[in-house]
């Protein structure tokens, strides 16, 4: 081993550091409502995003009886089905997961895993929860709102978002859609400028950056692009509120709606899929990057063994932020467009497979000949890693413009994002939850409703998404409430939807066993310790569990290695800290 | 989609020249050691307030050239008539350069520890900036006697919409040229102050760079570069 140490280990400073800096709370309302403590926020950000989570899980459910048993249920109309559908997407894309990643494990994990006290700027940090409270409300009264949430799909593709013939086009629907979208951005701006600064400014002495834990790059990475990647979200809603509300014409074309000339003219619906996507697709790896990061975390701990090319997944965490903001025209295909483009896009768009197919490699050699524990944490992490090559190679299929053009239209699109995009960090979201559960509570959880969970989860998500590939491929339309008599719809495509219907029913109770876990093991689990899994990074290592406001007491960490040090020959147990000087003798006062 | 892309380019230039000054080739497994021993790695060494402004600027930044993007695609279509620009637009940006400049003052004001000159820079910068806004006001009066309304032509509709989101970050601006000010009367040219007026000065430098920008862009200055990259491209 090299010891880049010039000196002693006892020439280094005292790592005492006052935290009379920090805002600490005197009253009931600032230490739980009104907190400025990063975890009181994430858990806030986790609760909420869960909550409207469990709204979009029941719209999905409408969704499937709709397709599984078409005309059974009388109260969802052609236009209920539009609406629930649109829901059901943009809530489980931006107000749970982005939310949760980024607001939630962001929140809980950048402060403690680089060894801060707190977020850089907790104030702002305070506001972007509340923010993003009042996004989910704006979202939620849309509801209940005259005409009821748009229909228009997550896409909110004009000219058809805005006209009467969608759903809460011309009503308040797509108003509250787009209001509340444009409070998430502000809200998550001001909580993304912490997560940078705060790994930017905040890490501990000793923790460089590339002796960050894979969580910390990969919510970081996420961050970056999200900052980035939002105002293309922000300006196209902005633009669309214009023409809607003020008459302008920036994406609507001159049009007859109802045998009348409508006001608008000249407006290109193209301007907007462009902006839409420009944010769209870097929103697939916002999501994605901060589970790669988890799932290396978590793989590594409960294989006991050092994750393999540390380095190369950091450059591929990297490489795929940059790379995923010139692949966005991939989703036009089929909007017209030059073939040339089409070529150019399909060719990143392969290319950036290159870092991800790095990264799986990574996951699979370090468990390779590991120590693999099959707790719930490693089990979701491993179904996480199936799954997303399963997404993935349809992937390969899908960016090819001339195999995208004949499946663009059908199931099999759903049945691929939801591979990749649904499942997939979904996997990681519930891995990371038992992951850190036994830190944010100082309790474990319920082996036994953990291992139910797990393996209704997945095995039943395979049921849903597997059998739509089929479905997809012999041509059945997506966006489409009913099939009614189609001549080249075959009879076994409805007993495969009323079959992935049950099963997505099944699925979704399943979540129940899931919260009810959380909520009793709150009160009835047994004690878990400060470091129930031997893990090595920062978090594991603080002076009480769950961590108090600042986390670390009188002394804040200092530093000696990287994360990974799992089983080292020689070692007297088979993990080492992160703050553990060994092999030293004493660690300095 | 051109002008984001340039954007998104110079970003990733200044992370990659960031990010390979961190040490990205070493080998964490082999080395072990404690801490304090790599200077310069631990944090940035910028105050983590101006770290924090200048994201937030490159977010700023990323939304007007969002914004450029979309008005030079739009632009391409046939009904595309852009407005007269109103002269009042000159005098305007000749409020916000002085308005810059007195900033600037402040800042040196407060560096030197003169908080009298400090607090007559920061008024001067804070009134400038009121009449820099009247001013746009008066643009937008100008078009509308004129029939330019919001709803006539992309081209007009775009330059409230660019010259209101303008607006906007100015007058988000004033809130901290408010704060400023002040601890200005309260503390005189404190280090903590002296940071706040920095702050401001950055800001109000940026949003006077991209008033520039958009200038250009509305002025239809840039018309014949873009055709020419046009040309390039297709």
């Amino acid at each position: 081993m090299v010891d880049i140490t010039p000196r002693a280990v006892d020439a280094i400073p005292p790592a005492e550091v006052p935290d009379v800096e920090l805002y600490h709370p005197h009253s009931w309302w600032t230490t739980y409502v009104f907190s400025q403590d990063a975890k009181v926020i994430a858990i806030q950000y986790a609760g909420t995003a869960m909550a409207i989570g469990l709204v979009a899980l029941v719209l999905s459910w409408l969704v499937r009886l709709q397709l599984g048993f078409p005309g059974t249920f009388d109260f969802i109309t052609p236009e209920a089905y539009y609406q629930f559908v649109t829901m059901h997407g943009m809530i489980m894309v931006i107000y749970l997961l982005t939310a949760l990643f980024l607001g939630g494990f962001g929140n809980y994990l950048i402060p403690l895993m680089v060894g801060a006290r707190d977020m850089v700027f907790p104030y702002v940090n305070m506001l972007s929860y509340w923010i993003y409270l009042l996004a989910v409300l704006v979202l939620v009264a849309s509801f209940f709102a005259p005409g009821g949430p748009t229909g228009a799909g997550w896409t909110l593709y004009p000219p058809q978002a805005i006209l009467s013939g969608t759903p809460g086009g011309q009503q308040a629907g797509i108003l509250l859609m787009l209001a509340s979208l444009i409070l998430f951005i502000i809200g998550f701006t001001m909580g993304g400028l912490n997560y940078v600064v705060t790994v930017l400014q905040g890490r501990t002495r000793g923790m460089t950056l590339m002796r960050m834990p894979l969580t910390v790059w990969g919510i970081f990475t996420a961050t970056v692009m999200a900052l980035l990647a939002f105002p293309a979200l922000f300006v196209a809603c902005v633009m669309m509120l214009f023409d809607r509300v003020l008459g302008t014409s920036f994406f609507m074309p001159a049009l007859v709606e109802m045998g009348e000339q409508l006001s608008y003219g000249g407006g290109s619906p193209i301007l907007f899929q462009h902006l839409f996507w420009f944010f769209g697709h870097p929103e697939v790896y916002i999501v994605a990057l901060p589970a790669f990061g988890i799932v290396s975390d978590l793989i590594s701990t409960h294989a006991r063994k050092n994750i393999f090319g540390y380095r190369m997944m950091v450059w591929a965490i990297v490489g795929i932020g940059a790379l995923s903001f010139i692949v966005w025209a991939h989703h036009m295909y089929v909007s017209g467009m030059h073939p040339w483009f089409g070529f150019f896009f399909a060719t990143t768009t392969l290319i950036i497979a290159v870092p991800t197919a790095i990264k799986v490699y990574n996951w699979v050699l370090t468990l390779w000949r590991g120590d693999i524990h099959l707790t719930i944490p490693m089990l979701f992490a491993l179904a996480f890693i199936v799954t997303f090559v399963n997404g993935g190679l349809t992937g390969l299929f899908l960016g090819n413009v001339v195999v995208d053009v004949p499946l663009s239209d059908t199931m099999f699109v759903v049945a691929h994002f939801h591979m990749v995009m649904g499942v997939a960090p979904i996997m990681v979201v519930f891995g990371a939850i038992y992951h850190w559960y036994p830190k944010m509570t100082g309790r474990m959880f319920n082996e036994w409703m953990g291992q139910f969970h797990f393996w209704v989860t997945f095995i039943g998500a395979y049921a849903i998404f597997f059998p739509m590939h089929y479905v997809g491929l012999v041509g059945v339309p997506r966006r489409y409430p009913e099939l009614g008599e189609t001549a080249f719809i075959p009879d076994s495509v409805h007993t495969l939807n009323a079959f992935i219907t049950v099963a997505a029913l099944i699925v979704g109770f399943a979540q129940l066993v899931f919260l009810f876990n959380m909520f009793w093991s709150l009160r009835y689990g047994r004690d878990a310790g400060g470091n129930p899994w031997r893990a090595t990074s920062l978090e594991w290592q603080t002076p009480t569990t769950p961590p108090p406001h600042g986390n670390w007491g009188k002394e804040v960490p200092l530093v000696y290695r990287w994360a990974y040090d799992y089983s080292v020959p020689g070692a007297p147990q088979d993990f080492i800290p992160q703050n553990d000087p060994w092999p030293e003798k004493a660690a300095p006062a | 989609m051109s002008v984001v892309i340039v954007f998104i380019l110079v970003i990733a230039g200044i992370s990659f020249w960031w990010l390979a000054q961190q040490r990205l080739m070493s080998k964490p497994w082999l080395e072990q050691g404690a801490a304090g021993v790599l200077p310069g790695l631990e944090s940035t060494g910028v105050p983590t307030a101006k770290l924090g402004l200048g994201v937030f600027l490159a977010v700023v930044g990323c939304l007007f050239a969002l914004f450029a993007s979309a008005y030079f695609m739009r632009m391409e279509l046939s009904d595309w008539r852009a407005p007269p620009l109103p002269s009042v637009l000159w005098l305007n940006t000749g409020l916000l350069i002085l308005s810059s400049v007195a900033l600037h003052v402040a800042v040196m004001a407060a560096r030197r520890n003169q908080p009298d000159m400090l607090r007559l820079a920061l008024v001067a910068g804070g009134l400038t900036t009121l009449a820099f806004l009247a001013g746009q006001m008066t643009a937008w009066r100008t078009l509308a006697d004129g029939g330019y309304f919001l709803t006539g032509n992309p081209a007009t509709s775009f330059f409230y919409l660019l010259t209101g989101m303008h607006a906007l970050h100015i007058l988000g601006g004033l809130v901290g040229l408010g704060w400023a000010m002040a601890g200005a009367w309260r503390e005189g040219a404190s280090a903590r102050i002296a940071q706040r007026v920095e702050l401001c000065a950055m800001y109000w430098h940026f949003l006077l760079l991209i008033w520039l920008a958009l200038l250009v862009l509305l002025a239809g200055w840039a018309n014949d570069f873009i055709d020419l990259c046009r040309q390039l491209l297709t």
